[in-house]
């Protein structure tokens, strides 16, 4: 067994879960905020406000008697992706990248007919995928198609991309590449990689699977050290943009960049996970510190973002 | 970086701490409930046994009993005395227990059993009126004699106390002096006292007390003098003038009654047997919370049935406590945040190892037909409940196969609560088709693992003892359990997390 010292953590700001907890999700996030990012429906919706783009919504289904009509919608559809409104975790998130017939084709490659997803929409609403079991609705969205400059790293499923966002700073921020074990999920405890990305210039820093440092993607086989994601400024400002929308002051932001929109919201988490600071090699506190000591806060976001990326780079 | 100050908050949970253990330490001391289980104390068994002669009429034999005796305690009373009405009557300010009986003929034993309790505090006799001394007619030349031994005494001591010594000592038999022969000739020694005291305007009276001396049979009582010096009634030795009761000693009879009557029956006489018990002191906190002003603060008064159903929910903190350290300081992840401690209240009734065993089967089934269940396509209501129907079936069923194959322990899965079985079964299930069987066996056996650790702390004598004894005692764990919901510090498992952050130190 391996162990590192509690002092050796505490010198590196590495922010646990306890203090993640207790000083910034329930001092910084007002509870009445929740609904809109638990709840991906609502959360679309209200970004879209503030000039935040989301991947198309092709269906809602709200009752058990509109899932038949899920088969008739998409009849026409090639790619697609089914998820929980109120899922967690990536959890209940069934994508479809193509038909074989009558049966469709998981980003994992299996083949389901379209029985299993009817009992997946039956199970969505039921609630199995949502935080305390109520009762939920599945919404059908437009598959993303990544910008084959990311899509590479990734071994099925689409990249994304996790910026934590504080009081409307962009404080940190990686990269999350679905592999094998993963299932094409971009979740780090699934499998995922992730790998750290400079906030000042948006290249990449280090990876790690399953809290491990790695240098190659597992199943691609390609180097991740020289990762560089365009237009970054533009991704941190309209992270720093949900700030507005939902009112949050610690919550995690995860974007894509697809090839015919551009960068797109996928969802927002207001829990989000601390292993972001090993893919960065590096602690949240010092730079949470930071923003909690500002004297006079940016109004703007693209203010936010310039002023992260000057405060947070790696470069100097 | 703290925007809102802690202070008030530490200071809350300091004072639920103080609260909780200073209430608990006072009972402790108020009503002596006994911090370890198993601790004993010491009570004396009084038996008197009164022998007599009936002479063939109905009879009517009054005992004197103690009704608040210093330095002691009345735990019971019971009277043995066949074929004999018994009644206890109090009559002038005294407690008498009475037998009576139509026909009678030939030697006779009662008997009449008390349990006393040492306690030094103990009714400290203080009567509610002041006694009035009685008035005493002499004759001469007694009259002169008194007159002067008084004078005597009276120019050497100036407070009832010391007056009563210096009597006593000039009254001594071989004193010689030529007004105590004349006197003391002829006259009960301890009465001539009580009379002269009262001839002096000191409240006097005599009273017989018991050497409290293990294993002692056919013992007689000891006279004393007691005297009442204006706030409390004093005891005096009316031999040696020693003040004080001696220790050990009981007073068995205050005041003016006789200690003995006996109607219709001659020969009569007291003797008494002494024992020295030891009972659990939680069941002499029990008897005694009755009377204690505070008592009714105590679960003792409650019906036995409720009772019970006490000690297990206080026990529950317990269980949360340990959840919430072990969640929050150690960082195991467990199956549903409370179904451990539901698990380890079921493995307090059924006990530890058949507990395991049937939580494991029954859990281990339910997840087999779950796989069945899921390939029918069901709503997720109606999923759960046919799981619970299934539990409930495959529970029947180990318990009927546990039976026949002679196992009684078999029986036990009937503790489980089934509706949580249920879910447990169904996330597991579900968690197993998501995250895969290592999760699984992670979290399955991080739940059975913080349910053997709230068994143990809730199973051991000592916390079940003094969560029900002491139900104060969970301000305590409630403190702690608040205490734990500001821990920002690092858990263990991330410890072990963190490692390869060893790298950038």
């Amino acid at each position: 067994m391996d162990w590192i010292s509690p002092r050796a953590l505490t010198r590196l700001g590495m922010l646990n879960m306890n203090r993640r907890n207790v000083d910034y999700i329930s001092r910084y996030n007002d509870r009445t905020s929740y609904p809109l990012v638990d709840n991906k429906l609502k959360t679309k919706l209200v970004v879209a406000e503030y000039g935040v783009k989301t991947p198309k919504l092709l269906q809602v289904v709200r009752q058990q008697h509109e899932i038949p009509h899920f088969r008739e919608m998409a009849e026409d559809l090639t790619g697609f992706a089914i998820k929980p409104a109120k899922g967690s975790g990536g959890k209940g998130i069934t994508v479809i990248t193509g038909r074989d017939g009558d049966e469709f084709i998981k980003a994992s490659g299996a083949r389901v007919p379209a029985a299993y997803l009817e009992r997946h929409l039956s199970n969505i609403l039921a609630g199995l995928y949502s935080l305390a079991g109520t009762p939920d609705v599945a919404i059908v969205e437009n598959l993303v198609e990544s910008v084959p400059g990311l899509a590479k790293y990734s071994h099925q499923g689409v990249p994304d991309i996790r910026i934590i966002i504080f009081q409307g700073y962009p404080v940190m921020a990686m990269l999350r590449l679905a592999t094998t074990a993963s299932d094409g999920k971009a979740n780090l405890h699934q499998g995922a990689v992730g790998v750290g990305l400079d906030i000042g210039t948006g290249k990449s820093l280090n990876s790690v699977q399953f809290n491990r440092p790695i240098t190659l993607h597992p199943d691609t086989g390609l180097a991740l050290e020289n990762i560089d994601i365009a237009d970054w400024e533009e991704m941190l400002t309209m992270a720093s943009r949900c700030y507005e929308a939902t009112g949050l002051g610690y919550m995690g932001v995860d974007l894509v960049v697809d090839i015919n929109e551009g960068p797109l919201l996928l969802e927002l988490n207001a829990r989000p996970g601390l292993a972001i600071q090993m893919a960065n090699g590096r602690g949240l506190v010092p730079r949470l510190r930071a923003i909690e000591g500002l004297k006079r806060h940016h109004f703007t976001p693209e203010q936010r973002a310039r002023f992260a990326m000057d405060a947070f780079s790696s470069q100097q | 970086m703290t925007s809102r100050s802690r202070i008030p908050f530490f200071t809350a949970i300091a004072l639920l701490i103080l609260a909780g253990t200073a209430l608990a330490i006072w009972r402790h001391v108020e009503l002596g409930i006994p911090w370890l289980t198993g601790e004993q104390r010491p009570v004396w068994m009084v038996e008197a046994r009164i022998d007599f002669n009936a002479a063939n009429e109905p009879v009517l034999a009054s005992l004197n009993i103690p009704e608040q005796s210093p330095g002691f305690r009345i735990l019971s009373e019971q009277a043995a005395s066949p074929g004999y009405g018994f009644s206890v009557v109090e009559k002038e300010g005294s407690r008498r227990a009475e037998w009576s009986k139509r026909d009678v003929i030939g030697p006779q034993t009662l008997y009449f059993k008390t349990q006393f309790i040492p306690d030094p505090n103990a009714n400290r006799d203080r009567p509610r009126r002041a006694p009035k001394p009685i008035s005493v007619f002499w004759e001469e030349p007694q009259a002169t004699a008194v007159r002067e031994i008084l004078m005597q005494a009276e120019e050497r001591s100036s407070t009832p106390e010391s007056m009563t010594r210096e009597l006593i000592r000039l009254m001594q038999p071989d004193t010689q002096a030529q007004n105590t022969t004349l006197l003391v000739s002829g006259t009960n020694h301890l009465d001539l006292l009580v009379r002269m005291l009262n001839h002096a305007g000191i409240p006097a009276r005599t009273a017989d007390g018991l050497k409290l001396e293990d294993a002692r049979r056919r013992q007689g009582l000891t006279p004393f003098l007691q005297i009442y010096n204006g706030d409390e009634w004093l005891t005096f030795d009316p031999k040696s003038g020693e003040q004080g009761l001696p220790e050990d000693t009981l007073l068995w009879r205050q005041g003016a009654a006789s200690l003995l009557d006996v109607v219709g029956g001659d020969d009569s006489s007291v003797s008494f047997s002494i024992l020295r018990q030891t009972i659990p002191a939680l069941q002499l906190a029990a008897m005694q919370s009755e009377e204690n002003g505070f008592g009714f603060l105590s679960l003792y008064q409650l019906p036995v049935e409720e009772q019970s159903m006490f000690r297990m929910l206080l026990l529950l903190p317990l269980g949360a406590l340990m959840v919430a350290f072990m969640r929050i300081v150690i960082g195991i992840r467990t199956s549903g945040t409370f179904m451990p401690v539901l698990i380890a209240v079921a493995f307090v009734q059924t006990n530890l190892l058949p507990g395991l065993i049937a939580f494991t089967s029954v859990v281990a089934i339910g997840l087999l037909m779950r796989g069945y269940l899921s390939s029918l396509n069901l709503l997720l209501v109606s999923r759960i409940s046919a799981l619970i129907i299934l539990v409930i079936f495959i529970t029947a069923g180990l318990s009927i196969v546990g039976y026949q194959m002679g196992f009684n322990t078999g029986m036990t899965v009937t503790f489980f609560p089934m509706v949580i079985i249920a879910w447990t079964i169904e996330r597991m299930s579900i968690l197993w088709e998501e995250e895969g069987a290592h999760e699984v066996v992670v979290q399955g056996a991080g739940s059975l693992f913080v349910a053997v650790c709230a068994f143990l702390v809730m199973d051991a004598p000592l916390s079940r003892h003094l969560t029900f004894n002491f139900p104060e005692l969970h301000f305590v764990v409630l403190g702690l359990i608040l205490l734990m919901g500001q821990y920002t510090g690092y858990k263990l498992s991330e410890l072990r997390r963190f490692t390869p952050m060893k790298a950038y130190d």
